[in-house]
């Protein structure tokens, strides 16, 4: 392996940016692509095919074999509500390998007695965020109902290019939000990214059966995310 | 910033690596390439290893840690690539194996 590949390679997952390390098995060199980077022909497809799947792989291609081995970051899902959809999503998603993390300023909400094992923070969203920035590889669901609380994580994770952002809401509670972000400087097709009302539209009533609909929309979002080279550095 | 909550570098086999080639060591790669049946660990995993046999990850969980890094230090005197094949140690042409019955194959380079 080349060591400025290995470097190259290191940098880009502590920074939590997806990169494949391309090697030619046949003479063993090799090299690093990012996501967003253009590779062309039958490689540069089973390169786009591993960013989305994450999984990693030999590929026969322009009559040479090549291992690609996908580093994709650690998707995380940030949830603002510490409210019962939550304590039913917090081990579901945990299962699922997307490990959650709830804010909820209200600390009558955000008590370990209501959330064991979940990363907990009984702050604003702002104060949380500003020490843990939301990421490309990150989901955020904004689930409190209040948007003094919603609104501006909702920006964040908007700004941020967050793989998914979902919020809880009729329709009509929507509408107002869709209001108040454009009021924040979001643009309209940022706000046509946010999954309002949040979840898959499975005729979820029970706050564990929205959790399953909110971690289904999440995978779903998370597997078919856009390979541009949206909020990808070079 | 915390880019690194989800990224534990204490045990990372690639973050390792790059810090034992910052210590002027000489370092090898293992990397499981392909796994047929029930391999224990997936296609990407890694053991790095340094000419002095020290290693961090796992290609098998175990079961052909040891042949794997005998074969490392050959790759990192020699600087040739190698492609290892491992199966079930009964199946005649494998001296060490995996007991799951599955197959594997790991391919060990040298860093740099």
């Amino acid at each position: 392996m080349d060591p400025y590949a290995l470097k190259t390679l290191n940098a880009e997952r502590r920074a939590r940016r997806a990169a494949i390390l391309v090697t030619d098995l046949g003479d063993g060199r090799d090299r690093i692509v990012r996501e967003g980077d253009q590779v062309a022909g039958d490689l540069g497809a089973a390169i786009a095919k591993a960013f989305r799947s994450g999984n990693s792989g030999s590929v026969e291609a322009e009559g040479r074999t090549f291992f690609l081995n996908a580093h994709l970051p650690q998707p995380r899902l940030v949830v603002i509500g510490a409210v019962h959809i939550s304590q039913a999503l917090a081990p579901m998603a945990k299962i699922a390998g997307y490990p959650l993390e709830i804010i909820d300023p209200r600390t009558a909400f955000a008590t370990p007695d209501r959330f064991p094992d979940v990363a907990l923070h009984a702050e604003w969203p702002e104060d949380v965020l500003k020490r843990q920035p939301l990421d490309s590889y990150t989901a955020l669901a904004a689930v409190t109902h209040d948007p003094k609380i919603d609104d501006f994580a909702l920006k964040a994770a908007l700004d941020a290019n967050c793989f998914y952002v979902g919020a809880l809401g009729s329709r009509k509670t929507h509408a107002k939000r869709v209001e108040r972000l454009l009021a924040l400087g979001a643009s309209a097709d940022q706000i046509a990214r946010i999954h309002a009302p949040i979840g898959l539209d499975i005729g979820a009533a029970s706050p564990a059966e929205i959790a399953v609909a909110v971690l289904a929309q999440v995978v779903h979002a998370f597997r078919s995310r856009g390979l541009d080279a949206k909020g990808v550095a070079a | 910033m915390s880019d690194n909550i989800y990224l534990d570098e204490a045990r990372d086999p690639l973050i390792i690596a790059e810090g034992w080639m910052k210590d002027g060591k000489d370092v090898a790669i293992a990397t499981v390439v392909e796994t047929w049946g029930s391999a224990p660990r997936p296609v990407g995993s890694h053991l790095v290893i340094d000419a002095d046999g020290n290693f961090h990850g796992s290609v098998s969980g175990g079961c052909v840690e040891g042949a794997v890094v005998t074969e490392a230090i050959d790759v990192i005197d020699t600087g040739k690539a190698k492609m290892l094949e491992f199966g079930v140690a009964d199946e005649a042409a494998w001296q060490v194996g995996l007991s799951c019955g599955g197959r594997i194959k790991v391919y060990v380079e040298r860093l740099g």
